[in-house]
């Protein structure tokens, strides 16, 4: 009885080490979406293009799949990764905008000097939508399916491999 | 000297100022609100900044979840309602209090346990102590060497 009191320590070592060991390799920047599963939540969103175009979370549920990236001018890895968008839309894939907390004539001079990969570009300036899909940061992507429902969420640029190996298998099981 | 000792205040005086800025833009009709909000902004973690609560953060998300709060306060919303509808949106990342759930078990349990082991550790040596009087062999030892001590 009393060998085993002297095995507590080392017990208790065991349980923080496994739990420590998974802290160190996780990554604290990939936070978990809670959206994931669940649908796009409700919004009214305008044009960026067009004032009296208005849009709400039907434009995201038409039975395609379809990628919600989340972008800005203000953002340096927004730049790095519109070359890829621009070549996914050219593939095919549907993508919608999301222009977060930017200014309006930033972002359509943005769009006509880098090409515009969008379908339709949502004008969130002061980042209620964005502040809805619980975004922290741009760029950001989700992958929703044709009934509107959150996939998957990507955090930083989409490029190459993230597309290859993440998101083209998911997009395309998505697909009917 | 004193010219000198303003000049070298005078940043600590511009920080005290911009570091308050943030919460005193807010005025609240009912100092009920304003403690909750107070409360909430010191409770509520940064998810970009992550080891900062809102209240200390100065990115662009912090101001508008800082909004947020402030709004949803101005509402007449409780603390529990604006604290899960962070929840739904950031996850459980965002409140600095922990669910208790077995993934989060040991976050909970480990200062009682610290506790626990602590104590156990200072009963057992003071009762070893206790329980181990003298044998005639230490005694005849111990007087021996207090008398010599007696005789220097």
């Amino acid at each position: 009885m009393k060998k085993l009191w002297l095995l507590l320590p080392l017990a208790c070592f065991l349980v923080l080490a496994v739990f420590l060991y998974r802290g160190l390799y996780s990554n604290p920047r990939e936070l978990n979406s809670v959206l994931v599963g669940k649908a796009v939540p409700d919004f009214q969103k305008v044009d960026l293009f067009d004032d009296n175009k208005h849009y709400d979370q039907k434009l995201l549920a038409t039975g395609q799949p379809v990628l919600l990236n989340v972008w800005a001018t203000w953002c340096p890895t927004c730049y790095a990764e519109h070359q890829f968008l621009n070549t996914l839309a050219r593939q095919g894939v549907r993508i919608v905008g999301v222009n977060y907390k930017d200014e309006r004539n930033a972002a359509v001079d943005w769009l006509s000097r880098l090409g515009n990969p969008y379908e339709e570009v949502l004008f969130d300036p002061k980042g209620q939508l964005g502040l809805d899909l619980g975004v922290y940061g741009a760029p950001e992507t989700f992958l929703i399916d044709g009934q509107g429902v959150i996939r998957y969420r990507h955090v930083g640029d989409v490029n190459d491999r993230v597309w290859n190996q993440t998101l083209k298998p998911i997009y395309n099981g998505l697909k009917p | 000297m004193r010219t000198l000792l303003y000049i070298l205040l005078l940043p600590v005086a511009f920080y005290c100022v911009a570091a308050t800025a943030a919460v005193d833009a807010y005025t609240f009709t009912d100092p009920a609100k304003e403690t909750q909000f107070k409360e909430l902004i010191k409770e509520l973690r940064c998810p970009k900044c992550q080891n900062q609560d809102i209240a200390d953060s100065d990115a662009e998300l912090a101001k508008d979840l800082r909004e947020k709060v402030y709004e949803m306060t101005e509402q007449g919303k409780s603390r529990k309602e604006i604290i899960s509808y962070m929840k739904a949106r950031y996850g459980d990342f965002i409140h600095y209090q922990p669910p208790l759930r077995l993934d989060t078990i040991v976050l909970w349990l480990a200062p009682i346990l610290v506790l626990i082991a602590g104590l156990i550790f200072i009963f057992v040596r003071a009762s070893r102590e206790q329980a181990s009087p003298l044998n005639e062999e230490e005694a005849r030892r111990l007087s021996e060497l207090l008398n010599e001590k007696e005789q220097h």
